[in-house]
């Protein structure tokens, strides 16, 4: 770990994980940690904290200062909005998702969760697992986050014991056993102190497992760690027509990103919903050629023939495409102040696709400090339920818990242009026409 | 035919990726988007991004730069040469003509003009009807853009409203707005300082001179270097010095300073920037020291 900020010799790529916890179990100071043992605060920043820090008369150096970027948020003390922070290993680079704890922001933690692939889970050694606890770590699980790290922290505030660790620990799994998370690991910590962070420590002898670096270090990528179909929304159709270079007249470029698994050049493709087929001709990134595509690649896919596809229309393979459908089961998370009425319509995007839909049916409300289901006729900010809509136009889905990219959509209020819902999707297509 | 694909691109590579999407939605949503190029280090990033996402042909939108007169002769001579050689429509519009508008007032006449470019920049807007802005901020750069979106909603004023911000989820950027609203978008908001330079390096993309050490008269103040040139004359009192000096971030002449360096080549740059111990706008920014919030205040006010 000695040449942190050197271009990484095997590069492993990026990882994006979300911290998550309750008000004042460390999380900022675990953030600020990690951040200042890979060296990633500079010294100047460091001198900006220690002067607040001093000024609001507070005897340590207060880390937290540092997620805290907003007028509001240091009037009040309290984080607001998610906060995206940036660091470095020799191997690998991270984006952190810092989501507010408090119980209101519901959406920050869901909008945080929706791109990462880690979620770490602050627990206080003193408290053990609180409803906040079960909140976020099943809003992770919701979202589909597929790594979940439980890190104990304060563990310096229980004489680093380790009966009580293992007492949370098994709290911990009880419950989520029952909501079905399965990879789950455990970490005694202390943030305060850098215990079992980047460094060990010697007070945490009794524990064997990797450091939380090593755990996000080890981490495998997102899309490598199951066989995903090719999924390729179309973003924008490129015609150049330039007089001057004969050689494009003919040039049609389907540009997007590769949401999942990969293509090849002489590919077969199914362009949706023309349900036409083709093959791949050439596939380019800049205009420059190369023999194939793979998941996350921002790409041009030229085709064999010129079939009629635009925005939203989506490439897949002839063999594995996705339903064509016009009714959903979803959960959403209501993210606005005006409740979500099955009176209104609103506008899906699903990929790069908008269409009309309404709200059909509210099936059931999450309680989510009790974890149980409960009848709802609206749903307010924060609200997480499972609904039925109807869409005016087909979508091409597939199950979130199967990919996270074609199973997700929003919903916009068309009169003010807002982003309103958040849904993923359960059951493409799998109830019955009313 | 569902195969293990364990590879992965590189963290430079899906960066590229990244910002690519970004771009590429922003022409799919909106009907009349800019993009912002004064010729510094991230914005040259950002057109070689444009056209990694647009070529070939020629790219969808036009260049658009904000200009406040006060910009060192290099970078701008280097601004017209790249959009020449790219063939892209560049626009500028100056701070200037907006004092000679009277929309622009300065307190006195050595005021920076820097804050001023929000007026010119909504006076752009309004002008082409821009319903989007495309730009090289980073979060990594300050505390008030690590909370921004990428893609950030900005009202008929060019108003930034921090605490009402659309949620931004997955990769579903909502790109929508009434005419007279705005959208600024930012492809690169996830890159660091560093991740800018090795781009740069990879991509053996040029940049104007005086981002590379060279000789330059300057004066400490501050904490800080600063460049002497007519518009920023030595004060009485203070001494002048001719050091090896780089930018490590150019923009106004009254509000950058240069820093001490000795890196003449990329190489030597991306040392530097590994190792250093200052963040980028903490070493060279003369105006972000005011107050903890000087940079949300001005994004507030339709600052880019």
């Amino acid at each position: 770990m000695s040449s942190l900020h050197e271009f990484p010799a095997t590069d492993h790529g990026l990882l994006r994980f979300l911290t998550c916890g309750s008000v004042d179990d460390g999380k900022s100071t675990l953030i600020g940690r990690l951040l200042y043992d890979t060296k990633t605060i500079l010294a100047d920043t460091l001198h900006a904290i220690a002067a607040t820090s001093q000024r609001r008369g507070l005897s340590e150096l207060d880390l937290s200062l540092l997620t805290d970027g907003l007028q509001a948020e240091r009037e009040q003390g309290i984080t607001i909005d998610v906060a995206y922070r940036y660091f470095s290993t020799g191997t690998r680079k991270y984006i952190i998702a810092d989501a507010p704890g408090h119980e209101q922001y519901t959406r920050n933690m869901v909008t945080a969760a929706s791109t990462a692939h880690l979620a770490i889970i602050l627990v206080d050694a003193r408290r053990g697992v609180q409803t906040q606890t079960r909140r976020h770590s099943y809003l992770a699980h919701l979202v589909g986050i597929p790594h979940l790290v439980v890190a104990i922290n304060k563990m310096d505030l229980v004489d680093y014991d380790q009966a009580v660790f293992e007492r949370i620990r098994g709290e911990y799994l009880d419950f989520a056993a029952r909501l079905g998370i399965k990879d789950v690991r455990f970490i005694p910590l202390s943030a305060l102190h850098g215990d079992n962070l980047v460094e060990r420590g010697e007070r945490l002898d009794w524990y064997t497992g990797p450091t939380l670096l090593e755990l996000l270090e080890t981490t495998p990528a997102a899309h490598t760690e199951r066989p995903e179909s090719f999924r390729f929304p179309v973003q924008y159709v490129r015609r150049p027509r330039d007089a001057a270079n004969p050689e494009l007249h003919d040039y049609r470029g389907y540009m997007g990103r590769v949401e999942s698994g990969e293509i090849a050049v002489g590919d077969p493709v199914l362009a949706l919903p023309s349900g036409r087929t083709s093959r791949v001709r050439d596939i380019q990134i800049g205009g420059v050629s190369q023999s194939s595509a793979m998941h996350e690649q921002s790409v041009s896919l030229l085709l064999e023939d010129a079939l009629d596809i635009s925005r939203g229309d989506l490439l897949v393979r002839p063999d594995e495409a996705p339903p064509t459908v016009r009714e959903l089961e979803a959960h959403v998370c209501w993210l606005a102040e005006t409740p979500l009425s099955p009176a209104c319509t609103y506008v899906l995007r699903h990929t790069t696709r908008e269409v009309r839909a309404r709200v059909r049916r509210i099936t059931h409300r999450l309680d989510l400090n009790r974890l149980e289901h409960e009848p709802a006729v609206q749903l307010d900010m924060n609200d997480i339920a499972r609904v039925s809509l109807t869409l005016a136009q087909p979508i091409f889905p597939d199950p979130y818990t199967l990919n996270r990219a074609t199973g997700a959509f929003i919903l916009i209020d068309e009169s003010t242009n807002d982003t309103v819902g958040a849904g993923m999707i359960i059951e493409p297509g799998a109830s019955p026409a009313p | 035919m569902s195969t293990l694909d364990t590879r992965t691109l590189s963290h430079l590579d899906w960066l590229e990726a990244d910002a690519i999407h970004i771009l590429r939605e922003v022409v799919g949503q909106c009907a009349n988007p800019a993009l912002l190029f004064s010729g510094g280090k991230d914005s040259v990033c950002l057109l070689r991004l444009a056209e990694k996402a647009f070529r070939p042909g020629a790219l969808p939108c036009p260049l658009l730069h904000i200009d406040t007169g006060h910009n060192y002769p290099e970078v701008i001579a280097f601004r017209d040469r790249r959009a020449a050689e790219l063939d892209a429509r560049l626009i500028v519009r100056s701070v200037e003509d907006s004092m000679a508008r009277g929309s622009v007032v300065l307190r006195h006449p050595n005021e920076s003009r820097n804050r001023h470019q929000s007026v010119t920049l909504l006076e752009a807007i309004a002008e082409f009807g821009f319903d989007a802005c495309i730009g090289g901020a980073r979060r990594d750069e300050e505390k008030a853009r690590a909370k921004e979106r990428i893609m950030s909603f900005r009202d008929a004023f060019g108003q930034w409203d921090p605490k009402n911000q659309r949620p931004e989820l997955w990769s579903l950027y909502n790109a929508r707005v009434h005419p007279g609203e705005n959208i600024r978008a930012f492809p690169i908001s996830d890159w660091t300082e560093l991740d800018v330079w090795h781009y740069i390096q990879r991509e053996g993309l040029e940049l104007p001179s005086i981002y590379f050490a060279h000789r330059r008269p300057v004066v400490h103040a501050n904490g800080l270097l600063r460049p002497v040139t007519p518009l920023t004359p030595a004060q009485p009192g203070e001494t002048v010095e001719e050091l090896r000096v780089r930018f490590r971030t150019v923009g106004d002449i009254t509000c950058t300073a240069p820093v001490a360096s000795e890196a003449d080549t990329l190489d030597a740059i991306l040392a530097e920037t590994a190792l250093t111990t200052l963040s980028e706008r903490g070493a060279t920014r003369l105006d972000d020291h005011a107050s903890e919030s000087s940079m949300e205040d001005r994004k507030k006010a339709g600052y880019f």
